[in-house]
């Protein structure tokens, strides 16, 4: 139910969902944007690091994910 | 719209996009809802704007940075040009709500809607009851919309249940939302009704007491503490009771925008009942020129406009001294603070209005349902 996509005239991603619209700021947008159609959070814990090499970055993406998963727009997989 | 973390809200001050876009497409319906919200006069306005104008709308919109569009009306539905209109929003870039009672809805038209874009539907119902839904909106469609609702969850949209809070349905606060739970609904919004309109012709018979709204928040609270997070239930006091008045539209003119059936375009859905007020049709201007530069959208945009006590209030930017149209019919200037704030030298209307309704007669008079002559 919620929609991810660039939108050009806020130059943001945004997400769109029923009688909501949340503008994301870059990093929310990039980390974001790496899960439609579902990742692993390794992976792209993985890759985001690779592109800023100088920081360490995976726990504030792993913060970001509890508050992207508590307000419902990812969702955890089940464990295989 | 989320305000913490790592989002920041878009710009609510006035100077932004019409970021909501409400279409009223027809102001036709086959029900007679007594807190209606289209004008008493509906059935003398006419000509509707066509499927090539309505495009149009929704091109110049977008291009203005629209991003939320609700179809309603009276009810989209009855428009046949629906699917298309939904098919150019969707290409567009916008993400389409349908507002509907679900009358004129089937498996089949559904289907076509999905396939056009159709990202949302909101489904008012007001009751879990179908003799209380059925006697409230004049009609026996009660067990359609219990049909359509489990239609439109088993073709993959999410569903609003929108339910008007009036005095005939507020005690059965629990056993609607059992049901909608059983429906698999996404949000459940209880709706206080507005009083403009119909529902202000019939206040005094719709309007609960604030003891009820009460239990019904209670009932509300416990049911959200048993289930979780399985569905998202909105529920506030209404603005009568409140003491502040709501935040209308997030100010006037600055993040939404209702085009009516016949091409009037609107700060909100009621404003049309303002008099004195030019709207403009987007038949003679463009929806730039209306946003950004009529007269209308102006007038109350911003604060210049207000006098005190909102204009040296302190909660002015929370709530945008409430409802233009509220305190237009309460005090006869919509320049006026809204009467719902207890800082207003009006607020005494309210209260008259509380105790009107609470009148221990107050059920003698009949509902006044929507219909073309009947006001």
């Amino acid at each position: 139910m919620y929609m991810l996509r660039w939108e050009e005239s806020e130059q943001a991603h945004i997400l769109l969902y029923p009688e909501g619209i949340v503008k994301l700021n870059s990093s929310a947008g990039e980390i974001l944007k790496r899960f439609v159609g579902g990742r692993l959070v390794a992976e792209v814990v993985a890759e985001l690091s690779a592109l800023c090499p100088d920081e360490d970055i995976a726990a504030d993406i792993l913060a970001f994910l509890e508050i992207a998963n508590d307000k419902g727009w990812t969702r955890k997989a089940a464990q295989a | 719209m989320t305000k913490d973390g790592p989002a920041r809200p878009l710009r609510l001050d006035g100077q932004g996009k019409p970021l909501w876009l409400v279409c009223e497409l027809t102001y036709k319906c086959p029900l007679k809802c007594p807190w209606c919200n289209n004008p008493l006069e509906f059935g003398s306005i006419r000509d509707e704007l066509s499927t090539e104008e309505w495009k149009r709308v929704l091109r110049e919109s977008r291009a203005l940075g629209s991003l939320q569009l609700g179809f309603t009306g009276g009810e989209p539905l009855v428009r046949k040009d629906l699917e298309e209109l939904v098919a150019e929003a969707d290409r567009l870039g916008f993400y389409t709500n349908l507002i509907t009672s679900t009358v004129g809805m089937d498996a089949e038209r559904l289907g076509r809607l999905k396939a056009a874009g159709l990202k949302q539907i909101q489904v008012s119902l007001q009751s879990h009851d179908a003799d209380t839904t059925n006697t409230l909106v004049g009609a026996p469609v009660h067990q359609h919309k219990i049909d359509m609702i489990r239609e439109i969850k088993a073709q993959g949209f999410p569903v609003v249940l929108n339910i008007p809070v009036v005095r005939q349905n507020i005690a059965h606060t629990t056993a609607y939302l059992e049901l909608a739970l059983e429906l698999g609904v996404d949000y459940v919004e209880f709706a206080n009704v507005q009083y403009y309109n119909w529902a202000l012709v019939n206040r005094d018979e719709l309007m609960p007491t604030l003891e009820e709204l009460r239990e019904s928040e209670a009932a509300i609270n416990a049911f959200r503490a048993r289930i979780g997070k399985r569905m998202t239930i909105y529920f506030v006091i209404p603005d009568y009771f409140n003491g502040r008045p709501k935040a209308c539209m997030n100010g006037w003119g600055s993040i939404i925008m209702t085009i009516a059936p016949d091409g009037l375009a609107l700060p909100c859905q009621e404003a049309r009942l303002l008099e004195g007020l030019d709207f403009p049709s987007v038949r003679d201007h463009s929806v730039e020129w209306i946003w950004k530069d009529s007269p209308a959208f102006k007038t109350y945009r911003g604060d210049d406009w207000m006098k005190e006590p909102c204009r040296s209030c302190d909660e002015k930017e929370k709530d945008f001294g409430g409802c233009r149209c509220q305190a237009y019919l309460l005090t006869g200037d919509a320049a006026n603070p809204d009467p719902a704030c207890s800082k207003s030298p009006f607020h005494h209307k309210i209260g008259q209005a509380i105790v009107e309704a609470h009148r221990p007669l107050r059920n003698s008079r009949p509902l006044v349902m929507r219909q073309a002559g009947a006001s």
